[in-house]
């Protein structure tokens, strides 16, 4: 039974992936608009529903990747809760924010290729310059920024959050539960 | 007023008349100079990304070629020390990228690449190398793609959308992530390619080349026990020279059997012979759906390209096919069916290779029903670029070979045959076969002007015995798709349309020499209507050995024997693989699987409303830890959506009415128990 609300939710969702494509009538002029929206519902860009968007559009499928692959600001994985992104723009490179992503990668067990945690908690993203060089080298933690960080204050901030998640899943266990025992079937 | 001076500019000094170019680099061509280029294809649009075509000119600085209109009175300038130093340093980027494999490179010898690299003097790189190495994609039966030694030039992708209307590669990611591939990520076998192979004939590099079978060929031929038995198709014959220094059009059939006797290959027979049975069956079945009020217009079936195509995106159509096999299909099916008994070997001693100028006969060879009990009628399908391979591995100096002749009877064949190599070749030879059956009279005057051409989508009308036959020839998907949107919005009025997927038609096949000159297609096309010139007999119904084929072993034309070797069925496919949406997914076992399909046709056919009536309804009836909803995309059933699968039942022309009854019977049969006697479910008996 934990798991009707998930499964609820995803028709709902769909339902509103017919909604946003009728509000743009089906054209593919609106395909940025329509996968921000998109991606607005989900939080990421799941396949099969760009290969549904491809369809109602009448757009080819490799297109429809195209477009969502080029912009930075879509996502095709789902992210973690909390998103950390570290500068690597002229500025912050000079300034030694390499060693902050690989202190990073290294605490929480995630590379270059799989930037989200397995526990869907932390996803670690580098990003071309985030206008801040005057603070560099410059990591902004769900939309928070943080100046001049050293791999050590980076690997700091980390801890502080998992605190922060600890305490919530003992002070609402009924949730917590309900969370490992979705994850334990099969 | 009427002295109208013909406008020029000057190119390195020489004065050049401008008569209608479209962009700068046309005119230097002109001019006789050859321009580096990548991205620049006349048939495609202007890409403008690759700048090796700079020029400069007066007043206006350094500019790319391919993307500047003709004006009246430019000066320009097409090598300068500052020019001569950009190209090199562009090529000079693009080695530091890429994968330096040249020599084991299927483009060895004619990458544009390395070909530009000798020509512009680059001796180092000046970069260091920043390539990094990913997998080949070898899923498709046709084609390999090697992203390492991509070059970013976009002719493919453009050759997939404008020229064949599909699109299944594009570009994907950005900055130094960027790479032509095909819908996430997916391997180029899964997703919606019809195996044309035009993209890999504009690749300049070896990103994108044929597959090859020649070592399984070498294999076979070393192999005593087998016989092999190969066929060539119409356009080899006026391709192959080139890799040899002749000129394209060329017709090297003699010396193309002479290579194949000294390669090994037990007998040596001709594609034209099946292509003259194609005509004969094709005619027929024509001639019979006129008469008889079948499905019309009819569509030619020869080029498995369109085949694929009109499977994937015109599944409604697909009873307008013509039924006929292609040609090396019906010659391998009725030469794996003839030839073991008169040679007193089983079936699987005898081998069928095929050398065809396409890449889509790789893939149509390996179709399931071209084929009997898991045997395939026709084992390996070499292109022309293959052969030659074949022929330069074993040393053979083949401008020097002796024309040799054919073997008998499948060596024999008439012109009618060998035009079907070039775009509006069926078409004529089923016209010389069906104007002469439909007066009984003899056709004299065989040539056929009016379907010949170049246009990428040609009409005619023909007058045959009094009745108006109105006429469609096309080349390229995308004009295709134009004609059979037109058939299905019943807004044709043709009775029979040609298709070629390939540009030309076969003489311009992705399996043929790589070329770079613009008129090679041209030339090869002539080269055919000039040998069935040659030839004495030029309708397929004079083709002797036909006639006995039929007299000893098929019985009658379209007959029972005839449609089981000769004829096929086809089905409707799916564009993409292995996509499902899941929508309802409870935890645990037993659970009603409902899967509609959001696969274009269904789509078109109102599946969207199905879809939201089931996930209503399992709302409001609480059903969702029941049931397992989820979307596919074409369940390839497409002739009666929307397709709706319950279990495993499969639901045609579902409406959310149907699906929802469906759903109760089948739920409430889950529970006799609680419920005796109340319901009887058509499901439970057994
Ligand atoms: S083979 Fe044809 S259909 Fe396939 S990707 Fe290349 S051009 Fe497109
Ligand atoms: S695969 Fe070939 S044609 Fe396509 S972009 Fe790369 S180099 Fe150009
Ligand atoms: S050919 Fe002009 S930029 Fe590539
Ligand atoms: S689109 Fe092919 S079965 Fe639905």
């Amino acid at each position: 039974m934990a798991s009707m609300p998930v499964t609820v939710d995803r028709a709902e969702k769909f339902e509103k992936v017919c909604g946003i494509l009728n509000r743009f009538a089906r054209r593919p002029s609106g395909l940025i608009p329509i996968l921000q929206a998109i991606q607005h519902e989900y939080l990421y860009l799941p396949e099969e529903i760009l290969t549904y968007v491809a369809t109602s559009l009448d757009v080819p499928p490799a297109r429809v990747f195209g477009v969502a692959t080029f912009y930075a600001h879509f996502a095709l994985e789902p992210k973690g809760k909390h998103v950390i992104r570290i500068c690597d723009g002229t500025a912050c490179h000079v300034k030694q924010s390499l060693p902050v992503l690989e202190a990073l990668h290294a605490a929480l067990g995630t590379s270059e290729k799989s930037k989200t945690t397995a526990d869907m908690l932390f996803t670690v993203e580098t990003v071309a310059c985030l206008g801040a060089c005057g603070l560099a080298p410059v990591i902004v933690i769900d939309e928070q920024v943080y100046g001049q960080v050293t791999p050590e204050r980076a690997v700091g901030l980390l801890k502080e959050i998992k605190a922060q998640e600890a305490l919530l899943a003992t002070s609402s266990a009924p949730l917590a539960e309900q969370l490992s025992a979705e994850e334990c079937h099969d | 007023m009427n002295s109208v001076t013909q406008p020029t500019l000057t190119i390195d000094g020489k004065t050049v008349a401008i008569e209608g170019e479209r962009n700068l680099l046309e005119l230097v061509r002109k001019a006789n100079i050859d321009l580096p280029t990548f991205c620049y294809h006349s048939e495609l649009s202007v890409y403008g990304a690759c700048r090796l075509c700079l020029v400069q000119i007066d007043g206006r600085g350094i500019q790319g070629a391919c993307s500047t209109p003709p004006e009246p009175g430019l000066k320009i300038q097409t090598t300068t020390p500052e020019i001569r130093e950009i190209r090199r340093i562009a090529i000079e980027l693009l080695l530091a990228n890429h994968d330096q494999s040249c020599p084991t490179c299927p483009r060895s010898a004619n990458c544009q690449l390395q070909s530009l690299a000798l020509r512009l003097g680059v001796k180092k790189v000046r970069f260091q190398s920043v390539h990094k190495q990913v997998a080949l994609d070898e899923s498709s039966p046709s084609l390999v793609r090697d992203p390492n030694k991509c070059v970013l030039c976009g002719d493919c992708v453009r050759m997939c959308s404008e020229i064949q209307g599909i699109g299944a590669i594009d570009f994907a990611h950005r900055g130094h992530d960027v790479s032509v591939q095909p819908a996430f990520g997916k391997q180029l076998g899964d997703v919606e390619c019809v195996n044309c192979g035009q993209c890999a004939s504009v690749c300049p590099t070896g990103a994108l080349t044929p597959k090859s079978e020649v070592d399984q060929v070498w294999d076979l031929l070393a192999d005593k026990k087998k016989t092999v038995v190969v066929q060539i198709a119409p356009a080899v014959r006026v391709g192959l020279g080139e890799c040899f220094g002749l000129k394209p059009g060329e017709i090297t059939t003699g010396r193309i059997v002479a290579a194949l006797k000294q390669l090994g290959f037990d007998q040596i027979y001709d594609t034209s012979f099946a292509a003259d049975l194609t005509v004969i069956e094709e005619g027929t079945e024509f001639l019979e759906r006129k008469t008889e009020g079948g499905q019309l217009p009819m569509f030619t079936s020869c080029c498995p390209g369109w085949v694929k195509y009109a499977e994937q995106y015109f599944p409604e159509l697909l009873p307008n096919l013509s039924t006929c096999r292609s040609p090396q299909a019906m010659f391998g099916s009725l030469v794996k069916a003839m030839l073991p008994d008169q040679m007193n070997i089983e079936r699987k001693d005898l081998k069928v290779v095929a050398i065809m100028p396409c890449t889509a006969k790789k893939f149509e060879a390996q179709r399931p029903e071209m084929g009997v009990n898991g045997d395939p009628d026709v084992d390996n399908v070499l292109t022309t670029q293959e052969l030659a391979q074949m022929i330069q591995s074993a040393g053979i100096m083949f401008d020097m070979l002796q024309p040799e002749s054919f073997d008998m009877p499948f060596g024999f064949y008439t012109g009618a045959g060998v035009i079907f190599g070039n775009s509006g070749g069926v078409m004529e030879a089923v016209l010389r076969y069906a104007a002469e059956k439909a007066t009984g009279k003899r056709l004299d005057q065989v040539e056929f002007q009016q379907v010949r051409g170049d246009s990428g989508l040609r009409e005619a009308s023909i007058t045959v015995n009094g009745s108006v036959l109105k006429l469609a020839i096309v080349h390229g998907l995308r004009n295709a798709r134009v004609v059979a949107e037109q058939v299905r919005a019943g807004k044709s009025h043709y009775d029979l349309i040609e298709v070629m997927a390939c540009p030309g038609g076969c003489v311009g096949g992705a399996g043929q020499p790589v070329t770079t000159s613009p008129n090679a297609r041209a030339l090869r096309t002539k080269g055919l209507y000039h040998a069935d010139k040659t030839l004495q007999l030029h309708k397929s119904q004079d083709n002797v050995f036909i006639t006995e084929c039929y007299a000893k072993f098929l019985g009658d034309i379209g007959g029972e024997k005839a449609h089981h070797l000769l004829h096929t069925s086809y089905q409707s496919r799916r564009r993409i693989a292995d996509e499902f949406l899941p929508l309802v997914e409870p935890k645990g076992e037993d659970k009603l699987k409902v899967s509609v399909c959001l696969g274009t046709n269904c789509f078109l056919n109102g599946s969207q409303e199905v879809l939201n009536g089931v996930l209503r309804h399992a709302e409001q009836s609480g059903l969702e830890g029941k049931l397992d909803v989820r979307a596919g995309f074409c369940f390839e059933k497409c002739e009666t959506g929307p397709t709706v699968m319950i279990g495993n039942e499969h639901i045609e022309h579902c409406t959310s009415k149907k699906a929802i009854e469906e759903i109760n019977n089948r739920i409430e049969c889950d529970r006799p128990a609680q419920l005796p006697n109340t319901h009887v479910c058509k499901h439970c008996h057994d």
